[in-house]
């Protein structure tokens, strides 16, 4: 219904390239979520998708149409801004029937859809109040009811966490997977620079850096077959090992990663060696993290607890079923 | 908190400072007010401070004179009060004959007179006057001290109103401002918007062009509106005098400032907003007419009291582009008139001249609270 596919997009500031040569494919009723560094051009796609910002050259789709010169408001998109972009002099009613009122939905209908959105979001008592006096996670789902009120195909979300406190953060997650699950048609795009969110929430991820797509796949596919070492870095807590050298080498590969939890740990032997830096114990496992030579600080993981004090030599031994290779360009050797 | 409230030496300096600058400015008004509310007697007798207070009057009354006399046994007594046809009223605290001495008698007790006369004269005026002979046809003439309780009127504004022609100034002093405050206030709302959130070609122009503007003294574009004003007066057979002049002459001077001063204050409402409208379908005109409005009335009032107090209080402008006649002349030009007419007469001056200010008053009154609130709380994160 609402597939969106772009083709060698490409967006620069004057001599700023920020989008290059973005090839993607997105099927309707996908939660897609953009993931990279700050800075690497994850809302101007979002923007680019929106039409909030024109596109220097390529193509953009929506449904089959190419929408390059077509404007936000007949996109049929709906996006939910990082601040929420609630319009502070009107009522959680106006702001969330405004687009309808735009449409010129006759009155009766408008109260009719404000209200069904706002018992779905639990913001029936609060609709005749302005926005400076509803909470911040109130604030956040009338920022999603403007979306859904529209009966919009795509959704946008623009970091709508990132102004939450933690708590209420994992409780918001759940109800926008939860509101993906009500609403299986439409297509959802989310931008987040918090890995937790992506890997959760997305059917697909793609992660960006400086520009360029440097993976599209599920969740699991990016834990477990990163293409490259940025990807392989980025996705996954603590962070992946890459180790270089001899260990590397008898492995036929410029760089190996290894995941914290994916190492054997011994006080005897094993390819890697190093010293123990500290440790964490949180119960349910342990982080040891290793002064190496070479490869600075690797992180390793136990289950329980560990029997590793710091400055104990500690002899580590990667997985092979779990051991990534990659060769000089960091792309990934299969 | 607590501690923002402890009493540091600054902290009374400064607000000693602020004390004697609202003394300094509050204090002529009130003069003013007080003033403008006394008789015309008081206001020249004593000062605007002492209207509270009950004050001590001299003044020279006749008694009745022999024909109203009556015969009561050997004595002849004339009754009467002090305060019947005189200019003159209040309580009688001391009398004395003639002009000479008024304080020589008290009320209340008879005083012996020469040739066997007395007098009795109570503090509420009345008076009982006997005699041993026939009085004189002339009565007898007293002078008196009374005290006069503070008594306020409004025969002033009557008279200035009625008479004096300041009502009919009042209502062409609001004939010009009124619409010399809105209509450049709805040009510049738009020019802001356009200028701050549409991309047009010659933006960073314009807004220099106007920024430029803003530095044009008025007084330099007189003649040459004035010329133009006639030819166009000629040509549209029209008076090149008259309100619609005077509307555009202030709406031209005006607009430079008001739209630089929106478009600042446009120019900083959160991207998110306008974004967020126009994604929600709406176009220029209505993110203009439902968001950027409503969001920017703070600036919009501040700019309207600026406006309205400076074509209120305007002479100048008012002088060169209108006619002096009783239709046109404006308060500022009555005012002026009547100085020189009129400089004697203080009920007039100060009545006249608090009228003037209470419409500024009352438009910065009702105004000046958008001046501080704030309208954005609670659009974007957090607070």
């Amino acid at each position: 219904m609402a597939d969106i596919k772009m083709t060698n997009l490409n967006k620069s500031y004057g001599s700023v390239h920020i989008l290059k040569n973005i090839n993607l494919d997105i099927k309707s009723g996908e939660f897609i979520v953009f993931v990279g560094p700050s800075g690497c051009g994850k809302s101007t796609l979002l923007r680019s998708i929106c039409g909030l910002e024109s596109i220097s050259s390529g193509q953009l789709e929506i449904d089959h149409a190419v929408v390059n010169e077509v404007p936000p408001s007949k996109r049929n998109i709906a996006m939910v801004f990082q601040s929420y972009a609630l319009y502070p002099h009107m009522s959680v009613f106006e702001n969330v029937g405004f687009a309808l009122e735009n449409q010129g939905v006759p009155k009766d209908e408008i109260k009719k859809r404000v209200e069904r959105v706002a018992d779905m979001l639990q913001l029936t008592p609060y609709l005749g109040r302005l926005p400076k006096a509803l909470s911040g996670g109130q604030r956040q789902r009338v920022a999603i009811g403007r979306a859904i009120v529209r009966g919009a195909k795509v959704f946008l979300f623009d970091e709508p966490l990132s102004n939450l406190d933690a708590a209420l953060r994992v409780q918001t997650r759940m109800e926008i997977a939860k509101l993906k699950q009500s609403m299986p048609n439409t297509t959802m795009i989310y931008v987040t620079h918090d890995q937790v969110e992506a890997m959760t929430l997305a059917d697909r991820i793609v992660v960006l850096q400086a520009g360029v797509v440097e993976q599209v796949g599920s969740p699991m596919e990016l834990y477990e077959r990163p293409a490259n070492i940025f990807v392989a870095g980025f996705i996954g807590s603590p962070k992946m090992n890459f180790i270089k050298g001899k260990a590397a080498a008898d492995l036929k590969a410029a760089t190996i990663g290894v995941r914290p939890e994916h190492f054997e740990t011994s006080k005897t032997k094993g390819p890697v060696q190093g010293r123990v830096d500290y440790t964490e114990v949180l119960g349910s496992d342990s982080f040891i993290y290793v002064a190496t030579e070479g490869d600075g600080l690797i992180t390793a993981r136990e289950t329980g607890k560990t029997s590793f004090s710091d400055g104990d030599t500690i002899y580590l031994t990667p997985q092979a079923a779990h051991t990534h290779r990659f060769d000089e360009n960091g792309k990934r050797i299969n | 908190m607590i501690s923002d409230m402890k009493l540091t030496p600054s902290r009374v300096a400064v607000n000693l400072v602020v004390l004697v600058l609202v003394t300094l400015w509050t204090l002529p008004t009130l003069g003013i007010l007080v003033s403008s509310f006394r008789d015309k007697n008081l206001i020249s007798s004593s000062g605007w401070w002492t209207a509270l207070s009950t004050s001590d009057r001299s003044a020279t009354i006749r008694l009745k004179g022999g024909k109203d006399a009556v015969q009561e046994g050997d004595k002849f007594v004339i009754k009467g009060n002090l305060f019947e046809g005189a200019d003159a009223s209040g309580t009688v605290s001391s009398f004395g004959l003639g002009t000479r001495d008024p304080k020589a008698n008290a009320v209340g007790a008879t005083a012996t007179l020469e040739d066997g006369k007395t007098l009795l004269i109570n503090a509420d005026g009345t008076y009982v006057f006997t005699s041993p002979t026939a009085f004189e046809e002339r009565g007898q003439r007293v002078s008196v001290i009374t005290a006069v309780p503070p008594s306020f009127t409004t025969d002033n504004y009557n008279t200035v109103l009625n008479s004096e022609g300041i009502g009919r100034s009042f209502l062409n002093s609001l004939t010009v401002a009124i619409p010399s405050t809105i209509i450049p206030i709805l040009i510049a709302a738009f020019a802001a918007y356009a200028l701050a959130w549409m991309e047009l070609p010659v933006r960073g122009l314009l807004v220099a062009v106007i920024v430029a503007l803003l530095v044009v003294p008025l007084q330099l574009s007189l003649i040459p509106l004035l010329s133009i004003y006639n030819n166009a007066g000629d040509l549209l057979g029209m008076s090149p005098k008259g309100y619609l002049g005077v509307w555009l002459a202030h709406t031209g001077f005006g607009l430079p400032f008001a739209i630089y001063l929106f478009r600042s204050y446009i120019a900083g409402l959160p991207k998110d907003l306008i974004e967020s409208a126009r994604v929600d379908g709406a176009n220029d005109f209505r993110i203009f007419t439902r968001i950027v409005l409503p969001l920017s009335f703070p600036v919009l009032a501040s700019f309207a009291i600026f406006q309205f107090l400076w074509t209120w209080n305007d002479l100048l402008v008012a002088m060169v582009f209108l006619g002096s006649d009783n239709e046109q002349l404006v308060l500022t030009g009555r005012l002026n008139g009547l100085l020189g007419s009129r400089g004697g007469n203080w009920e007039i001056l100060t009545t006249s001249a608090f009228i003037t200010i209470i419409v500024p008053l009352v438009v910065f009154f009702s105004l000046q609270r958008y001046f501080v609130r704030g309208l954005l709380a609670g659009s974007v994160k957090g607070g």
